[in-house]
């Protein structure tokens, strides 16, 4: 297996972005990404799309061919596939062109992540995303996508003792991060006060517990680390990638408390690495949901299992803290443009190791990690970088 | 959503409550499955369709005050994640109360009921919803 290494990071802001379509937004994340690199079209082998439910946010299917198309790439017929995990669509994007890299398949490799939410009315998204988990079995029998992370959120509450504070002290810090961050959606400063007196939606969660609705695009370029140095004064490696599964209804799961599919691609990517925990400076993970980072931080192996809102409100995921978690805001504050926030994981992690994040810069980033999850923990991806 | 037929095809579990038992491990699923995902192939041949008793206890809940359009729900609206007796989970609505008299372990028991009504064509879907269990008088 060849060693990889990202050349090129390129995004959108996030955000109801009333003027671009689908295509505008996916092609100038893709543009930054490939300017970034120092590449043109045709040093291109391949390209990879990840995104959720274009078919039903903008009634377009096929769409690597419509991105490749507009990204100029058509008269070389390079080729382009979509990869679709709700969620974390963006992260098994970059898993794909990270196999495509490591096996030495292709050479250089784009990446990217886009979704188009806000053409539908709010009702009309909340369906779309309700999608990722079972129709048959949990959201017609009235659970919608909070109400699943509810029950998880209620669960945790009743066996660790998680506190409704903790909860929201997640959505404190990543909007704080996020007011750090030029290209976030929030770059409003929020207290605790703002989150618990926000409108109910399934309790115990509020609308601030919650990411938002987001258009939004980000793009990476891959290539094998030995030619890096051609692109970039600063590649940084991939040096793990896991991806895991589960039963898709959160019912089914061994313990509801626990996304196992996360534990599992983080042990695969640890073990890739040859990293433990305790060499991560700085994780961008899947907080949909207050509750979801809670977890996070917890399935990961950063803190033990039902320390995580306590770590949280000690401030040990703060910049400042053990391990910055949502240096960019996370999907609560940077946006969750669902297809497009896994790759907006890389795109900071990236900044972050390569020195590059201004105001939120952790110091001394050496290695980062990413988490992408779909639907209530069904699938997981996992990434772990380091600066070569 | 589920169309009518997808939704259909389902009736004898949901309205039934028919799960199945893996006579390899003992074990009960709900909905049925083919497989045993604990046994794998041990279990072919070895799955034996049972109808659930329909009691159990509540393992988490919350009141859903932002619903799906298409729910036609009243809001706010009961939603729990049970754990019957026999063993398996399942997410429904818990009806006839309040959120507030509701806690983890509340004793639950299955009454079936309209759960929607598909657009213009009134079709109406009826599966399990909950009712929480009244304490006997000693
Ligand atoms: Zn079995």
């Amino acid at each position: 297996m060849r060693r990889v290494a990202v050349i090129g990071v390129g995004d959108t802001e996030f955000g109801e972005l009333w003027d671009s379509s689908f295509r505008d937004i996916g092609i100038k994340a893709g543009l930054s990404a490939v300017a970034d690199a120092n590449i043109s079209a045709d040093n291109i082998d391949a390209l990879f799309v990840g995104n959720m439910s274009a078919g039903r946010f903008i009634e377009q299917e096929h769409i690597a061919a419509l991105i490749g198309d507009y990204a100029g790439l058509a008269r070389d017929n390079i080729p382009s596939t979509r990869i679709e995990a709700a969620g974390a669509s963006g992260g098994l994007a970059l898993r794909q062109g990270f196999i495509a890299v490591a096996s030495g398949l292709h050479d250089i490799v784009v990446v990217g992540g886009a979704e188009k939410m806000t053409d539908v009315s709010d009702e009309e998204s909340a369906v779309i995303q309700s999608s990722a988990a079972d129709q048959e079995w949990e959201t017609v029998l009235g659970a919608t996508f909070p109400a699943l992370h509810a029950l998880i959120a209620k669960r945790h509450m009743h066996e660790y003792g998680t506190t409704r504070e903790q909860l929201a002290d997640v959505a404190v810090k990543n909007h704080r991060h996020g007011s750090l961050n030029p290209k976030a959606q929030f770059q409003r400063e929020i207290t605790r006060e703002t989150v618990m007196s926000s409108p109910m939606v399934s309790s115990p969660l509020r609308m601030f517990d919650c990411a938002p609705s987001s258009d939004g695009a980000a793009a990476v370029v891959l290539c094998p680390l030995e030619q890096a140095k051609k692109y970039t004064e600063v590649p940084v490696e991939i040096v793990g990638s896991g991806q895991a599964s589960d039963y898709l209804a959160l019912h089914h799961r061994k313990d509801i408390c626990t996304m196992e599919a996360t534990k599992a691609a983080a042990k695969r990517a640890f073990a890739m690495a040859s990293l433990a925990q305790k060499d991560v400076d700085l994780a961008e993970v899947h907080d949909n949901f207050t509750i979801s980072e809670i977890l996070a931080v917890e399935d990961l192996g950063f803190f033990k299992k039902g320390e995580g809102g306590k770590a949280t409100e000690a401030g040990l995921t703060g910049l400042e803290g053990e391990i910055a978690v949502n240096t960019s805001g996370g999907l609560k504050a940077r946006g969750d443009p669902i297809g497009a926030t896994g790759l907006a994981q890389v795109v900071e992690i990236v900044t972050q190791l390569r020195g590059k994040a201004g105001k939120r810069q952790v110091k001394d980033a050496q290695v980062g990690l990413t988490h992408n999850v779909g639907g209530t923990g069904a699938t997981a991806v996992v990434h772990i970088f380091r600066r070569a | 959503m589920a169309t009518a037929p997808r939704f259909w095809r389902e009736n004898p579990s949901r309205y039934n409550l028919v799960g199945i038992r893996c006579n390899s491990c003992g074990r009960y699923f709900f909905p049925r499955r083919a497989i045993c995902p604990i046994c794998h192939r041990k279990s072919v041949g070895k799955i034996e369709e049972v109808k659930l008793k329909g009691t159990g206890k509540i393992f988490s809940f919350t009141e859903v005050h932002d619903t799906l359009e298409e729910l036609v729900l009243q809001k706010p609206y009961v939603v729990a994640m049970v754990e019957f007796d026999e063993g398996p989970k399942v997410t429904g609505q818990v009806i006839d109360c309040e959120a507030s008299e509701l806690q983890i372990g509340t004793p639950v028991r299955v009454t079936m009921r309209k759960l929607s009504e598909e657009g213009p064509s009134g079709i109406i879907h009826y599966g399990y919803k909950f009712v929480p269990v009244k304490e006997k008088a000693p």
